[in-house]
């Protein structure tokens, strides 16, 4: 089902069948072009697949936006090991929601993009790992798998193709750190959700130790669309080297959050006001992290952005996932900051020593902070240790961690300063609002 | 220990999901999956997975002790997530979970006494353009208000 | 990939084999990176993030540990940049570990104290509260205290990898992450310590040594075990007259860092309370105290009374007392007693070994052969039980080479799990068992086989045999069981060879009665009993011998004693000893127990009371008459004087005599007992896991 209403501004490639009766039928899906694209991709050569995904400027959905048919091209053709696919349906981060809506109301689209890129690199399994809260995704995609056996796109010789490939769910259990590509494999195995050391990457070494090919649901439920119009015509729908749509999970003080799928590069206050309805009970727009938790933070200022992965980076942020966490002018940005590293320090596998004690210290110290118990000198302290943090853990999440923080004291110093010397916090009155 | 024939059934279905000799993969799923049936990762049900994976129980206290969704003592029957994280923070979240606090009379990680609601503070959970949002056991809700929140008790109450 | 590149490392070049780490190569080139999960033959982890060095190119610092070197790599591990990170680390570690150094164990030889005082920060910036939990104890032998864990998952690695006990694992996540025991809230484990030593901070301390002593109160001692036939190097930590720990942290001896429990904690016998002081002697059917001198008189005139009428003698000497005091003592038997009745326990079979090698070079086998040697066999024997050290060096060897192991045992041991094959044979089929791996083996380049005491007499000779037809090196290791079996047999102490595997025949001589006949003999005058409890076992045939017994102890055979004189101990004394790969290594003297004697000076003073012209019974001395006269042991002194391992060749052709196979039985230890001497280790019996089976795997 839908939890928002459609905005008309949407270009609707992935998300072309919400909305749809019985859209997460297979039946439904056959109807409206579903599996031409893996029929299209029987007839193609791996490499005019991997071609096709390269000329499409898909890049990852999952967050680091990593050219997605670069990454296929990295899996060893020669290797004699078995090879996987893997979807990431470790969807966590924070203010993002967009898998969910994808696997829920179109579950053999993605089983579709993983055969692609079973084809793509001569893999006949594919694991789904779904974060462990998502059961009810796990039925449904269990039920779309049963389908795809019946009417033969899964299993022994499909469609008579010789080719062989079968797909299997995977619940994890509660750790956003399983949604680090490394990490989810040593889960997927059934070990502590700790990430590896790489190189080698999980195209070399992946899944089992054997080649695998990991990618974000969103990404893989890009590819049948890729294949089936053709990678130009993917890429033309959005910026350059930032092909295709991407769904927005837009969330905080708008009018109208929601999931929408617009054009990369999109910008960003127009996603506010035109798609999301404003900011609401119109209030100022004060701040937006533009990509997940893990992103540094916009300035109201700094919103009229292209959302694409290269516009957000020169603004020193990231388009991460596509969470769009808006926030008014009653927000007050030190709890954000406390409330993010919380999240962080909870999440942090503790493998390594910088986000162990690092996300730790910063909550402490940020939590302290907003009850007014800050020192002059540990407002720098926080940046210090954030930077402290930045580029040294062992995986992304100290960055994760550091990045929005980072942002957040440069950005809001004045609002640390204003919870100094016990002083309350001075939105507390003003945010003490339910919808 | 016995499971019921649906989890055996499952069981025996995820075992044979993985690669030969990496039956162990099945570990967290079944893990998961006991704890959804038995009401906790108790050691009985650890002992019982070692057994049958061939994993140490050392191996599955690492791995339980892990992952935030597993418990070593049973929830309530109906055990209410609240997400207080930023995006369901910026909409009253935590106005939600100190209604729920009061309302149950229990805190973060307890069990009502008639064992009928547990209450947990959680991390995003994947709800944040519809929030303020929480879990009761597997299903989302989301929109809250403490009124829904209460209608939903009430609700819930019944279902007993 | 060329097979060698260059780096520069801080402006200088230095050559690598490609691929190596560049901590390794910029430690070898004696720039130290600091790291505290890097850990020499353990895997990676990039864990702690010390070792994050300036890479030209990269975009942020990476980590030493894990980054291969590549041509042309310049890196710099000195800039304002890594000192900061550094600095940030150690900042980090500091926030949950409790600044107790003053009064923890590992205060003044801790690794992150060392680190703090040379990278880190004169002050902290931390005000919040610390996390704590309370310590816990895992074992008799085992604390942890999970505060000051950094959680740098060496003593995960060492148990896994090194052992493959697998006793601890990480539980929790984040900042609760802590190293958990197998048993819940207990070890059940080899209680081996290496947990505790591999520990860079004080998280694991040891329960014998905790809050006892300082570090630099104590004389370090680097002496060898006194227990099993390994020969590993234990430094033992003395302060004020007592052993307060054993450790091989510098890495010195041929065990590198590795002990059991028994050299880690078994020297606790040195000052058990019934530890002889005093000589005893027997007086109206009571053993009564007596003075050294009454009892050395007593004895040497009843020996000197019994020698002049022509009775007889019988001997029984010892399997950890020293060479030299094993030397000394064949030959006070033979020239001072005139007597070939001597014997010791014989634990395997060295005499058939070296008699079917004869004529073979390079084979017997080292410990470090062990590490290096591509593929070994493992014939009757429960190495990680038996031979905890040899059980370590093959491990490595397979966990570093890839070696091929090969189990033929009667029951499960610890190397099923990583050999290539193993195989469970009842006692006496063990040849059958071999022979069945002879395909596999033939396709060996070389190979090592090592074997328990079920392997004697003939089989020992179809064994080399069987080695000789595959076509390959093959070298072999008899398995003997204490410290001192090996040079027990080398020196002599057998009543048809003289030091060295020469025939008393050759000599002139008659062969003399072996240790059950000792016992055995109805006309026995005197029994001499050193550094040995056969009555423990076997009963004393002549009822008028008089028994004179050196020992630690009140044994079995000490309280039949008629003189019962205190001898000193390995710790007590110095000396050589060789262990069962045929290693000579030198004893020091970590001790001294008031009121005993070493064996050498007890047999010294018996002599020259007795008026026996022996020679110089000086230990200095007596080892250059080993090295003249022993075959084999013409070792350089300079490598024991270092504290090195020699290894001895004592294969001299052909020996000729019946090896006796009925006599030669191993006792059987575990990891948890020693012979006689393991009963009055209270740490040893203390270990849940005590005394333990063997083959229960």
């Amino acid at each position: 089902m839908l939890y928002n209403e459609p905005s008309p501004l949407e270009v609707r490639v992935l998300t072309r069948r919400f909305g749809l009766p019985n859209s997460a039928s297979i039946d439904t899906y056959l109807a409206t072009e579903g599996y031409a694209a893996f029929r299209k991709a029987l007839a193609m050569t791996p490499e005019q697949i991997i071609e096709e995904v390269k000329i499409s400027n898909l890049r990852g959905r999952g967050g680091a936006g990593f050219p997605t048919g670069l990454k296929w091209s990295f899996v060893p053709r020669q290797s004699p090991k078995p090879k996987y696919i893997v979807v990431n349906a470790d969807e966590g981060e924070p203010g993002t929601c967009k898998d969910r809506v994808l696997m829920e109301n179109d579950p053999h689209q993605l089983l579709e993009g993983m055969l692609i890129a079973g084809l793509a690199v001569d893999a006949h399994t594919g694991y789904i790992y779904i974060r462990g809260e998502y059961r009810y995704l796990i039925e449904i995609m269990d039920r779309a798998i049963a389908e795809a056996y019946e009417r033969g796109y899964l299993g022994r010789n499909i469609l008579g193709s010789g080719f062989d490939f079968d797909v299997y769910t995977h619940t994890g259990a509660g750790s956003y750190e399983c949604g680090e590509e490394s990490a989810l494999l040593e889960s997927l195995e059934g070990k502590r959700g700790i990430p590896r050391i790489r190189p080698p990457f999980p195209a070399v070494v992946g899944a089992f130790q054997c080649p695998t090919v990991l990618n974000n649901v969103e990404t893989f439920c890009a590819i049948p669309a890729i294949i089936r119009d053709g990678g130009a015509a993917f890429a033309a729908l959005g910026t350059p080297k930032n092909g295709g749509t991407r769904l927005f999970a837009i969330s905080g003080h708008v009018n109208r959050p929601g999931v929408y799928e617009l054009p990369m590069g999109f910008n960003l206050l127009r996603m506010i006001n035109e798609v999301a309805g404003g900011v609401r009970n119109g209030k100022k727009l004060k701040a937006v992290i533009p990509g997940g938790s893990s992103c540094p933070v916009l300035k109201a200022e700094e919103c009229d952005i292209a959302m694409d992965f290269d516009s957000l980076a020169r603004a020193k942020s990231m388009l991460g996932s596509g969470g769009v966490i808006v926030m008014d002018e009653d927000t007050c940005m030190v709890k954000v900051a406390m409330r993010i590293m919380k999240f962080y320090a909870h999440e942090s596998c503790g493998w390594c020593v910088p986000c162990r004690e690092g996300t730790l210290w910063l909550k402490k110290l940020l939590t302290r902070f907003h009850e007014g118990q800050g020192r002059r000198d540990e407002i720098a302290l926080i940046g210090e240790l954030a930077r402290n943090m930045l580029g040294r853990t062992f995986c992304p999440l100290g960055d994760a961690a550091a990045m929005p923080t980072l942002s957040l004291v440069e950005k809001f110093y004045d609002e640390f300063e204003a919870h100094l010397e016990g002083r309350p916090c001075p939105f507390e009155a003003r945010t003490a609002v339910l919808v | 220990m016995t499971f019921s024939p649906q989890l055996e059934a499952r069981f025996e279905k995820l075992v044979r999901s993985y690669p030969p000799g990496r039956q162990r993969a099945a570990l967290i799923p079944m893990l998961l999956y006991a704890q959804d049936e038995v009401g906790a990762v108790t050691p009985q049900v650890v002992e019982e997975i070692s057994r049958r994976l061939g994993v140490s129980v050392l191996e599955i206290e690492e791995v339980v002790s892990y992952y935030s969704m597993l418990r070593r003592k049973p929830a309530g029957k109906h055990h209410i997530q609240i997400c207080t994280n930023i995006s369901c923070l910026l909409l009253g979240a935590e106005q939600l979970w100190e209604h729920a606090c009061r309302r149950l009379g229990i805190g973060n990680r307890q069990v009502t006494p008639d064992g009928q609601f547990s209450l947990e503070e959680v991390e995003c959970i994947g709800a944040c353009s519809w929030a303020p949002a929480l879990m009761v056991n597997y299903d989302y809700h989301h929109h809250m208000t403490p009124e829904k929140l209460d209608r939903l008790i009430e609700s819930l109450r019944k279902t007993q | 990939m060329a097979d060698r590149v260059k780096v520069v490392i801080d402006g200088r070049t230095v050559e690598a084999p490609a691929g190596a780490l560049l901590i390794n190569v910029a430690r070898q080139a004696g720039i130290d990176i600091p790291a505290f999960c890097y850990y020499d033959g353990l895997a990676l982890q990039a864990a702690c993030r010390m070792c994050l060095v300036e890479v030209e190119k990269a975009p942020k610092l990476l980590a030493a540990c894990t980054l291969p070197v590549t041509d042309g790599m310049v890196v710099r591990t000195e800039t304002p940049q890594v000192k900061e990170a550094r600095k940030a680390m150690l900042e980090f570690l500091l926030t949950n570990h409790p600044l107790d150094c003053p009064v923890c164990d590992k205060g003044g030889e801790c690794e992150l104290q060392d680190a703090v005082f040379r990278y880190g920060a004169g002050e902290s910036r931390f005000t919040e509260e610390k996390l704590h939990v309370p310590e816990v104890q895992w074992s008799p032998v085992v604390y942890y205290d999970a505060p000051r864990c950094i959680l740098c998952y060496r003593c995960v690695r060492i148990c896994d990898e090194g052992l493959g006990v697998r006793a601890l694992g990480v539980v929790n996540r984040g900042a609760t992450s802590e190293i958990a025991p197998n048993r819940g809230d207990r070890l059940e484990c080899d209680e081996c310590g290496m947990c505790i030593d591999i520990c860079p901070v004080g998280a694991l301390t040891s329960g014998i040594y905790r809050y006892k002593t300082r570090p630099w109160e104590m004389k370090h001692v680097g002496t060898i075990c006194a227990h099993c036939g390994d020969g590993c190097k234990t430094t033992l930590g003395v302060y004020s007259g007592r052993i307060m720990r054993g450790n091989n942290r510098d890495r010195s001896g041929i065990n590198d860092e590795f002990l059991c429990v028994k050299g880690r904690y078994a020297f606790d016998f040195t000052d058990h309370a019934e530890r002889l002081r005093t000589p005893l002697v027997r007086v109206g059917g009571r053993l009564e105290e007596t003075s050294w001198a009454r009892a050395l008189e007593i004895v040497a005139r009843r020996f000197a009374e019994v020698k002049s009428r022509g009775g007889k003698f019988g001997i029984v000497g010892s399997n950890r007392t020293t060479n030299e005091e094993n030397y000394f003592l064949q030959k006070f038997a033979r020239q001072g007693l005139g007597t070939n009745h001597l014997d010791h326990h014989r634990t395997g079979d060295v005499v058939s070994l070296v008699d079917a090698l004869a004529g073979r070079q390079n084979a017997l086998a080292t410990t470090a052969d062990l590490y290096w040697r591509k593929a070994v066999l493992v014939v009757a024997a429960d190495l990680a039980q038996q031979h905890p050290l040899l059980a370590f060096q093959l491990r490595a060897n397979w966990r570093h080479h890839q070696a091929h192991v090969y189990v033929v045992s009667p029951g499960p041991v610890r190397e099923d799990s990583y050999a290539v094959r193993s195989l469970r044979v009842p006692p006496g089929e063990e040849l059958a068992g071999v022979e069945s791996l002879r395909e596999a083996l033939r396709a060996e380049p070389e190979l090592v086989i090592l074997f328990g005491d079920a392997v004697k007499g003939e089989n020992v000779r179809r064994l080399v045999a069987f080695g000789d037809s595959l076509g390959i090196p093959v070298q072999y290791v008899c398995l003997v069981d204490y410290a001192n079996s090996r040079g027990a047999a080398d020196m002599g102490l057998l009543p048809d060879l003289l030091p060295g595997y020469r025939p008393v025949t050759a000599a002139g001589g008659s062969p003399g009665l072996a240790l059950p006949e000792i016992l055995a003999a109805p006309d026995l005058e005197v029994l001499w009993v050193v550094g040995a409890n056969p009555l423990a076992r076997h009963s004393l045939a002549s009822e008028q011998a008089f028994v004179v017994v050196q020992d630690l102890f009140l044994t079995e055979t000490a309280a039949r004693a008629d003189v019962v004189l205190p001898a000193a101990c390995a710790y007590e004394k110095t000396g050589t000893v060789t262990n069962t790969c045929g290693e000579v290594q030198g004893l020091r003297r970590a001790l001294e127990t008031p009121g005993t004697k070493t064996d050498l000076e007890i047999f010294g003073l018996l002599a020259q009371r007795m008026g026996l012209d022996l020679g110089p019974w000086r230990v200095e001395s007596v080892w250059e008459e080993i090295q003249a006269n022993v075959p084999g042991y013409n070792v350089p002194s300079a490598v024991l004087a270092a504290g090195g391992a020699a290894p001895t060749y004592p294969v001299n052709g052909r020996i000729g005599v019946n090896p006796r196979p009925e006599l030669i039985r191993s006792a059987g230890d575990t990891l948890f007992t020693s012979g006689t001497l393991g009963r009055y280790s209270r740490i040893l019996n203390s270990v849940p896991e005590a005394p333990g089976a063997l083959y229960r795997s």
